[in-house]
């Protein structure tokens, strides 16, 4: 290379070539990791430090049969709540995109209701549903009853609870749903449909497995939510993992080390799931990308590349 | 003649004040292969939609071998079909669309099988093997575990012509199949379709490609704004078309 002069400026080029450069540098950025260092040793030194922390009563409490028992409830009430939540979910979902305007209106009122009233409000409520409707009948509607139950007996607090958050998800899990199955192109149904599908079967075989894989993630989510939510059951007296612990330091007053019991055990169960869900996400990408030689950033993508619809 | 394996009928389809196909009727013989060319907005695509009713003519009806698509005769009346009764009369004919729609979750010899096993209920290893055949004759028997996404558009659109074999149709309908195609692959495609109608299948081909209508087809059809404007054999529609519409469409694009 020359050195060239430049006739218009009547400057000289200088080469960059082997100078040293010098990063950019970022002050602020020890000011703040300071900062945060110093917090971060406060709050370590709080934890271990204070009395009232009490980390032998914790460790006394955290394997506490009562305790166990509590946390067993918190992952009934979870998946209980989930798996009802989903399957009804999926059903609002479909009636929100039939093209009867009966079966959309009514599954847009559900879900303005059930998203509207606060999960802790519902269960109160079904909780006292006898105090409504004494007796739950079946029969003919408007007819003849066949069988009767005393509503206190069908409605106990854990099926109270399972009511009000399994319809909270219901109402959240329909819109996700709704959302994956608008997500998968309409080239699709018609494709399916022309080589002679019917209409279940485009929906099984080639929407839902596609709206699917689109909702896990945020499915995922809602799962994790579901497992902080089922602490509401509390008020309803349901032993679950935060009553158990409430119902012990009411009797012990060893109020800070029970609350710590819990918190511990919630952030297990959340760290397991957000690693569970974490594993899945990764296999269903894995699953596609082994394929083609894409590789793994190219996937879930399944929102229609091919060519302009 | 005999009977048409496929007539349309005065078929007429709005989409709200939009007047897309005004009184068309065309009849489609077994073995023809007939192109629809016409500009942009012809209603060419709504037409090859109406047949087998992915829109729902208006007014006007389209029949296969006679019958009507989309209601059965009960006596002297007509009863609107079942989802399932038109799946059936779907199965009869095949559909290739501009934008492939390959089923991304499926591989690619999964996307032939799937109407077969499922719809047809052939068993698992008859299917692979007639799936096997198709793909080779699209020249894509390599490319059969893979998944739709690595594949160029000329073979996603290949392997959606295989996945509409697989049915073993009675029609062929191509809604313009080249269209989203790079120029280099459009090649590959036209001969998998010659192919196919040097063999014998009944096509009916919305397309742009006027060399493939006038090498291919035994009968072009021009439409313009909706309505049928001239039909007839290649060498007179391109060398000697009678209506002005016509000469100025072709004088565009030729």
């Amino acid at each position: 290379m020359t050195v060239a002069s430049d006739p218009a400026e009547g400057g000289t080029f200088r080469s960059a070539q082997g100078v040293r450069k010098v990063p950019l540098r970022h002050p602020w950025w020890w000011v703040g990791g300071v900062v945060l260092l110093l917090l971060i040793a406060m709050f370590v030194h709080l934890l271990v430090t204070n009395e009232n922390m009490r980390w032998s009563v914790v460790l006394e409490y955290l394997f506490d049969a009562e305790i166990l028992g509590g946390l067993v409830t918190t992952l009934e009430l979870t998946v209980l709540a989930m798996v009802f939540g989903l399957a009804l979910g999926i059903l609002l979902a479909m009636m929100r995109l039939s093209a009867n305007p009966l079966f959309r209106s009514v599954s847009w009122l559900w879900l303005w209701f059930f998203r509207g009233v606060p999960p802790l409000v519902q269960m109160v409520f079904w909780f006292n549903l006898a105090t409504l409707i004494p007796e739950l009948k079946l029969g003919i509607p408007f007819g003849p009853v066949l069988r009767s139950w005393d509503t206190n007996t069908v409605i106990s607090s854990f099926s109270a609870a399972i009511l009000g958050l399994a319809l909270t998800e219901s109402a959240y899990a329909a819109e996700m749903i709704r959302a994956g199955i608008q997500a998968v192109s309409k080239g699709q149904t018609e494709a399916a449909l022309v080589i002679g599908m019917s209409t279940s079967q485009v929906m099984r075989r080639i929407v839902l497995p596609q709206a699917l894989r689109i909702v896990i993630p945020p499915i995922g989510n809602d799962l994790i939510s579901m497992l902080k939510f089922t602490s509401l059951v509390s008020v309803l007296a349901t032993p679950d993992l935060l009553y158990s612990a409430q119902m012990i330091y009411s009797r012990n007053y060893k109020t800070i080390p029970l609350l710590l019991v819990a918190t511990i055990w919630y952030l297990v169960l959340t760290t397991l799931l957000t690693v569970a869900q974490q594993h899945f996400e990764k296999r269903l990408t894995l699953t596609r990308a082994t394929a083609g030689p894409a590789g793994n950033t190219r996937r879930l993508r399944f929102l229609p590349s091919f060519g302009k619809a | 003649m005999n009977l048409p394996l496929l007539r349309i009928e005065q078929v007429n389809k709005s989409f709200g004040r939009n007047h897309v196909l005004r009184d068309v009727s065309l009849d489609v013989h077994a073995g023809q292969v007939q192109c629809v060319i016409g500009p942009s907005g012809s209603g060419k695509s709504t037409l090859l939609r109406c047949v087998n009713w992915l829109e729902v003519p208006d007014s006007g009806h389209v029949y296969l071998e006679g019958e009507p698509i989309g209601f059965r005769w009960k006596g002297a009346s007509l009863h609107e079909m079942t989802s399932a009764q038109l799946a059936v009369q779907r199965r009869q004919m095949g559909m290739v669309f501009q934008g492939f729609h390959l089923f991304p979750h499926r591989r690619v010899i999964e996307n032939v099988t799937e109407g077969p096993i499922i719809v047809n209920g052939l068993d698992r290893k008859s299917a692979r093997e007639q799936a096997m055949d198709l793909l080779s004759k699209v020249g894509l028997a390599e490319k059969a575990d893979a998944f739709p996404e690595s594949l160029s558009g000329g073979q996603m659109q290949r392997v959606a012509i295989a996945r509409s074999l697989a049915m073993r149709p009675k029609l062929m309908l191509f809604d313009e199949p080249t269209s989203a195609l790079d120029p280099e692959l459009v090649g590959d495609v036209l001969d998998v379709m010659k192919d196919l109608a040097y063999e014998g299948m009944t096509m009916v081909v919305v397309t742009h490609e006027m060399a493939f209508a006038r090498d291919v087809a035994d009968h072009v059809v021009f439409m313009d704004g909706g309505c049928l404007v001239e039909a007839g054999p290649p060498e007179q529609i391109f060398a000697a078309p009678e209506h002005e519409r016509t000469r100025s469409f072709l004088s565009r694009v030729l």
